[in-house]
C-alpha cells in the first residue's frame, strides 16, 4: 500500500503539488493523468527521492515504511522503481553488469533468494525479448547511443529484471510508435498481479494496451477526479476541463 | 558527500633484511660502491659517474607538483635483498616468494605469459623467459645481467634517448640505477603473449631506480607489462625509473604500466621512445597511488609514417597529486599521434594533465589528436590541464579536446533508484569513465584494475 497524505512539494521557488492525498492498495493499477505542468512528473520524482524536489508538508509511506526518511537507494530496496521519462546514459557501464549488481543489491536488501548467474542471464535474455530489443543490448553501455524509443524499452527491461513491487512509470508513451507502445503495454499487463503500478500518461492510448483499475486526474498540483477506467475515455473525448 | 582516505591492499611490509645496502644520501663514494657491489665493467662506472656529475649540476624542476618534502639525503640508494637474479621460482628465498605470492606475481606466469621478471627493492630477484622465445633470439633479463652478458647492446643503446643531463631524476637514475628490464626482440619476431615485470619497494626510505631498455628490431612486436607496489610507510620512498624504447622500422611496441604505489612514494619517472619509419609506439600508463607522480611518456617520431598512441590514466585521492601526461614530438612528415588522458580526483586529490605536441619544420602532413577527460567526485578535488602545442606547419592537423565533469547527480540518482548504494553507484560510474583505457589492458590486469579502483573508492563516498 502506497499512502500519500496532504503532500506538498516545491522546487527552489515554486510550489508544484499542494496537499495531495492518495492511497493505492497493493496490486492496484492506477493511471495518473493530467495536462502539462499539472505536477505528474514532480510526483514521480518526489517518490524516487530526487533532491531537487522538496517535500514541504505531509507524509509519504510505502508498506508502512516512511519514504521521506529514506535515501533514494533505500526506497528502491523497499521495492519502489521509477521508470524515468528521460533516462540518463552511463558511458562505459555495460547493461548486464549494471543490472547484475543492482539485482544482487536488491536481493540482499529484500531477503530474496539470490539469482544464480545462469538464472540471471536467462531472465535478462527473456526480458530483452519481451521488450523487443536484441540480445546485443546486454553488452552495450546503459542508454548510451540508444534512440528515444530504445531508452523507453530499456527502462521497461530494467523493471522486468529487477522485479520491484511498486512501479512508477513516467510518460513512457511519449514519442513511441505503435509497435513499441504495444510491446511496453503488454509488458506492463504481464507484470505479476501483486505488482502495484502508477502509470503517468497524457493520453488514453497506452491504457488500451495496459488496462488499469483506476484513473486519477491531477490538475494544478491537486487531484480533481478519481474514478474507474472509463474516466480516461471521458478525458480523451472532452479534455481535462469539466 | 563526505570523503575518507582510501585503503591500500598492498601495504604490508616484510621484515627488512638486506644483504647489502648503501649509506643514506648520495656521494660519489656511494656511486662507486654500487658499481663495485655489482662487479661492473669500467664503461658502466663511467656512465654512472657522468650521471652523478649531471645530478650535482641539476636543479629540482621549477614547475609541476610540490617536491619540497622529498629529502634526497634521507634516501637509501641501493638495497640488495638477495644475492643474484634467480632463474627458477623455487630458488627465490621464501620470504620474498611469500610477498610476491600475496601480490599474485607467479600466477601471472602460470597464466601463460611469455616471461616474468620481478624486482624487490633495488635488484631483480627473478627473471624467466619461455624457451621457445629464447630460441628465437629474444632476450628478456634484468639490466644487471644485460650489462654482463650483452655489453655491446647495452653500450650501444643505454642513455641515448634519455641522456643523464635530460633532467635531475634521469641524472640520479643514471648514477645509481639498479635492476629494471632489458628486452631485445630480433627482426621479424612477434611475441604473441606479453612480457611481464613486477617492481616492489619493501624497505622504508629506499629508492628504486630501475633502468629499462626495450629494443624492437624491424618488423617485430612486443607487449611489455609492468606492475608496481610498495608497503605503506609514513616516510617518503622514491621511485625514479628511466625507460628507453627503440622502435625500429615497422615494429610495434606496447608498454603497459599499472602503478599502484602506496601513498608515501614519490614517483618521478622518465619514459621515452623513438619510432623509426612506419613504427608504432604505444604507452598505456595507469597511475594509482603514490604521493606525487610526475610522468609524461614521450615518443620521438623521427622517421616518416611513424605513429604514437599514448593512453594515460590517473587516479588521485586525498593527499595525492598525479601530474601525468604525454609528449609527442613529430620530427618527420606523415607522422601521427593520439593522446588520450583520463583522470579521476576525489577527496582532496589533484590530477593534472601536462602534455606537449610539437612538430618541427621538417614535419609536414602531421596529424595529432589530444583528448583529456577529467572526472571530479567532489568539490574539494581538483583537476588542471597544461597542454602545449607547438606546430611549425599550417597544413598539420592538430586537435585538442578537454572536458571536466563532476559525477552527475542525475546519474547517481538513476543508479540509486535501481537499488545501488551511492558508493557502489560512484564506483560503477568511475569504472565506466575509465573503460576506454582499461579495456586496452590484458584481461587479468583489467579485472585487477577494476578491483583496485573499487578498493580506492571504498568509503570515499557516503
Amino acid at each position: 500500500m502506497l499512502s500519500l497524505h496532504n503532500l506538498s512539494v516545491s522546487t527552489a521557488d515554486t510550489q508544484i503539488i499542494t496537499s495531495l492525498s492518495l492511497d493505492i492498495p497493493t496490486g492496484q493499477r492506477v493511471a495518473l493523468m493530467g495536462p502539462n505542468g499539472s505536477g505528474k512528473s514532480t510526483l514521480a520524482a518526489t517518490l524516487a527521492g530526487h533532491p531537487d524536489y522538496v517535500v514541504t508538508d505531509g507524509s509519504m509511506s510505502y508498506n508502512g515504511i516512511d519514504l521521506l526518511s529514506c535515501e533514494p537507494h533505500e526506497r528502491a530496496q523497499a521495492g519502489v522503481f521509477l521508470a524515468f521519462q528521460y533516462p540518463v546514459s552511463l558511458p562505459g557501464v555495460p547493461l548486464s553488469q549494471f543490472l547484475r549488481i543492482a539485482r544482487q543489491e536488491l536481493d540482499a536488501a529484500q531477503g530474496r533468494t539470490p539469482l544464480t548467474h545462469t538464472d540471471f542471464l536467462k531472465l535478462l535474455k527473456s526480458s530483452l525479448a519481451v521488450v523487443g530489443l536484441p540480445v546485443s543490448f546486454a553488452q552495450r553501455a546503459v542508454n548510451e547511443g540508444a534512440s528515444g524509443g530504445e531508452k523507453k524499452r530499456l527502462e521497461m527491461l530494467q523493471l522486468l529484471v529487477l522485479e520491484p513491487s511498486l512501479v512508477i512509470i513516467d510518460e513512457i508513451d511519449s514519442g513511441l510508435d505503435v509497435d513499441a507502445l504495444r510491446a511496453i503495454g503488454s509488458a506492463i499487463t504481464n507484470l505479476p498481479r501483486t505488482t502495484t503500478c502508477l502509470i503517468i500518461t497524457h493520453y488514453q492510448r497506452l491504457l488500451e494496451y495496459a488496462p488499469v483499475d483506476r484513473v486519477v486526474i491531477l490538475q494544478n498540483g491537486s487531484i480533481t477526479s478519481d474514478g474507474g477506467p472509463e474516466l480516461a475515455q471521458t478525458v480523451e473525448v472532452s479534455g481535462y476541463q469539466q | 558527500m563526505s570523503f575518507t582516505p582510501p585503503s591500500y591492499q598492498f601495504g604490508f611490509a616484510d621484515p627488512e633484511s638486506s644483504r647489502a645496502r648503501t649509506e643514506r644520501g648520495l656521494t660519489e663514494a656511494t656511486v662507486r660502491e654500487i658499481s663495485a657491489l655489482k662487479n661492473e665493467p669500467r664503461w658502466m662506472l663511467e656512465k654512472r659517474l657522468a650521471g652523478f656529475a649531471a645530478f650535482q649540476a641539476a636543479k629540482f624542476p621549477s614547475w609541476g607538483p610540490d617536491l619540497s618534502k622529498l629529502h634526497l639525503d634521507e634516501i637509501t640508494f641501493f638495497s640488495r635483498a638477495t644475492d643474484r637474479a634467480e632463474r627458477t621460482w623455487d630458488d627465490v628465498p621464501d620470504r620474498i616468494k611469500t610477498t610476491f605470492d600475496r601480490l599474485g606475481v607467479p600466477q601471472a606466469e602460470r597464466a601463460l605469459l611469455a616471461g616474468v621478471g620481478a624486482q624487490y627493492d633495488s635488484e631483480a630477484i627473478y627473471h624467466n623467459l619461455k624457451q621457445e622465445w629464447q630460441d628465437l633470439g629474444v632476450i628478456f633479463c634484468d639490466m644487471d645481467t644485460a650489462v654482463r652478458e650483452h655489453p655491446e647492446l647495452v653500450q650501444k643503446y643505454f642513455g641515448t634517448i634519455i641522456p643523464a643531463t635530460d633532467n635531475m631524476f634521469a641524472a640520479l637514475n643514471t648514477a645509481v640505477w639498479s635492476g629494471g628490464s632489458f628486452v631485445y626482440i630480433p627482426k621479424g619476431v612477434k611475441l604473441s603473449v606479453p612480457l611481464q615485470a613486477y617492481f616492489r619497494i619493501n624497505a622504508n626510505q629506499v629508492g628504486q631506480f630501475e633502468r629499462t631498455i626495450i629494443i624492437a628490431e624491424p618488423d617485430s612486436y612486443v607487449h611489455y607489462v609492468e606492475g608496481c607496489s610498495a608497503p605503506t610507510y609514513s616516510d617518503s620512498a622514491l621511485h625514479a625509473a628511466v625507460v628507453e624504447v627503440f622502435c625500429k622500422s615497422e615494429s610495434r611496441v606496447r608498454y603497459t604500466t599499472i602503478q599502484n604505489w602506496s601513498n608515501a612514494v614519490y614517483n618521478l619517472v622518465t619514459k621515452r621512445a623513438v619510432a623509426d619509419r612506419a613504427a608504432t609506439m604505444e604507452w598505456v600508463d595507469c597511475n594509482l597511488g603514490s604521493q606525487v607522480t610526475m610522468k609524461y611518456p614521450s615518443v620521438l617520431l623521427r622517421e616518416p609514417y611513424s605513429r604514437a598512441e599514448i593512453l594515460s590514466l590517473a587516479i588521485a585521492g586525498s593527499g595525492q597529486h598525479q601530474d601525468a601526461g604525454a609528449k609527442a614530438i613529430h620530427l618527420a612528415p606523415h607522422t601521427s599521434s593520439l593522446i588520450t588522458s583520463k583522470s579521476v580526483s576525489f577527496g582532496s586529490g589533484r590530477t593534472s594533465y601536462r602534455g606537449i605536441v610539437k612538430a618541427t619544420k621538417a614535419a609536414h602532413h602531421v596529424t595529432s589528436k589530444v583528448v583529456c577527460d577529467a572526472l571530479l567526485l567532489n568539490d574539494e578535488s581538483r583537476s588542471d590541464t597544461y597542454p602545449t602545442i607547438d606546430i611549425q606547419h599550417e597544413d598539420n592537423q592538430i586537435e585538442h579536446e578537454a572536458s571536466v565533469s563532476k559525477v552527475g547527480e542525475e546519474q547517481l540518482l538513476y543508479l540509486q533508484n535501481r537499488g545501488l548504494k551511492p558508493e557502489v553507484a560512484t564506483a560503477l560510474i568511475v569504472n565506466g569513465f575509465m573503460e576506454p583505457i582499461v579495456k586496452e589492458l590484458p584481461m587479468e590486469y583489467a579485472v585487477e584494475m577494476n578491483r583496485l579502483i573499487e578498493l580506492e573508492m571504498e568509503g570515499s563516498v557516503g
